[in-house]
């Protein structure tokens, strides 16, 4: 007599980004694939996942992706909603579930919620803005969309790394040293390039700014405190959560240089940042 | 007239930089940032020091202006920061164990 039930093959991906491996557990293998390509460069990882999603794919819809996200707690579960996805995760067992498309926008959107949730409480955080390593240190570029952002990372020199044109990922440096970290990660603008899969520790952010030339300004801490929150990306409707971003803010303004960088979209506006 | 008693809300979370008072409500991510006379009453408001009390000695300490004149636009001005959910506002003293203060997490 045939078997009435077949188990179904799970096929896994880990998704590292900002040193944490996310693992997405599928059954289509073209989902997978799609996968692959879109976080090609932050694919694997030597550390265990700290968190697994199940995906549960769904017939494609006219569901809207522009549609305001809604992340909220209920106890200990996290649940996120925009038109194009549902999703829940629970901090304490690590795991949880997507439902959605086959698209890569949609996991593209919890894989950033779920960052800025486990960064908040860390210290860490998403920005809107580009950043670029060179000698060793990151440069940040925050600005809101038509800043710059994707101007100035175009404009980079060769001897730079690209980490992203688009959204930085930002922790707390563990070490004695204190200060912040900056990832690559694959969340693109318009330059549409993943960042590299690197890391190195936030010298200074600049404030975007267009000009008729290239200089760097001072900013008062308070102006410096307003444009980071106003630049975090943060979407949970958490009062805890809230203050430990908004906190987190604060101590970031406190130890990292922030100045306006007003330049023309020409390469000379890098020999200001070294 | 029944005293006003003032009280920082606990669910809000505060920073001072630079002598700039900015709140953010834990609600819904709004930011405020206060004003001079704001931030003296925030400051202040503990919760069982009353409203008159805190422009007696804060507010008509600092600026040039009467007492009965400071108490109305500083009653008005606590109105306001409660309806943002910044400030408590009752006719009693208020408890409260985890005022939130200038840097406090």
């Amino acid at each position: 007599m045939p078997e009435l039930t077949a188990e179904v093959e799970r096929l896994s991906l880990v998704i590292e980004i900002g040193g944490m491996p996310v693992r997405v557990n599928t059954t289509d293998p073209a989902f997978r694939t799609m996968l692959e390509d879109r976080y090609a460069g932050f694919v694997g990882s030597s550390q265990p996942p700290e968190i697994d999603f199940d995906i549960d794919l769904t017939p494609p819809s006219s569901n809207d992706p522009d549609a305001d996200v809604c992340v909220t707690r209920s106890a200990s579960r996290w649940r996120f909603e925009r038109g194009d996805f549902r999703a829940e995760w629970d901090p304490s067992s690590r795991r949880g579930w997507i439902r959605q498309s086959a698209n890569p926008y949609s996991i593209d959107a919890v894989l950033r919620i779920v960052h800025t949730l486990v960064l908040a409480r860390q210290g860490g955080m998403l920005l809107h803005s580009a950043s670029v390593i060179r000698n060793g240190r990151a440069f940040l570029f925050a600005g809101v969309s038509g800043a710059g952002k994707t101007t100035i990372s175009r404009l980079a020199p060769p001897d730079a790394t690209l980490l992203t044109d688009e959204i930085s990922y930002v922790r707390r440096n563990a070490g004695k040293q204190g200060g912040y970290v900056a990832f690559g990660t694959p969340f693109t603008g318009e330059l549409a390039k993943l960042g590299e899969n690197v890391a190195a520790p936030v010298a200074a952010l600049y404030l975007l700014k267009h000009g008729t030339q290239n200089r760097i300004d001072p900013v008062p801490p308070g102006e410096a405190a307003r444009s980071l929150l106003a630049n975090l990306l943060f979407f949970a409707e958490d009062e805890q959560l809230v203050q430990a971003a908004f906190h987190a803010a604060f101590e970031f303004v406190s130890q990292v240089p922030i100045s306006r960088l007003t330049f023309v979209p020409d390469s000379r506006v890098w020999e200001l940042i070294r | 007239m029944s005293r006003l008693f003032v009280a920082r809300n606990p669910r809000v979370a505060a920073r001072s930089l630079d002598g700039e008072m900015m709140i953010m409500s834990g609600r819904d991510s709004t930011l405020f940032t206060l004003n001079r006379t704001a931030t003296i009453l925030w400051q202040a408001a503990d919760g069982r020091t009353p409203l008159d009390e805190i422009v007696q000695t804060r507010i008509c300490a600092e600026f040039d202006v009467t007492p009965a004149e400071a108490l109305q636009d500083a009653e008005t001005l606590a109105r306001d920061l409660a309806s943002h959910e910044i400030l408590q506002v009752s006719e009693q003293p208020i408890q409260s164990t985890s005022l939130p203060s200038e840097g406090s997490r």
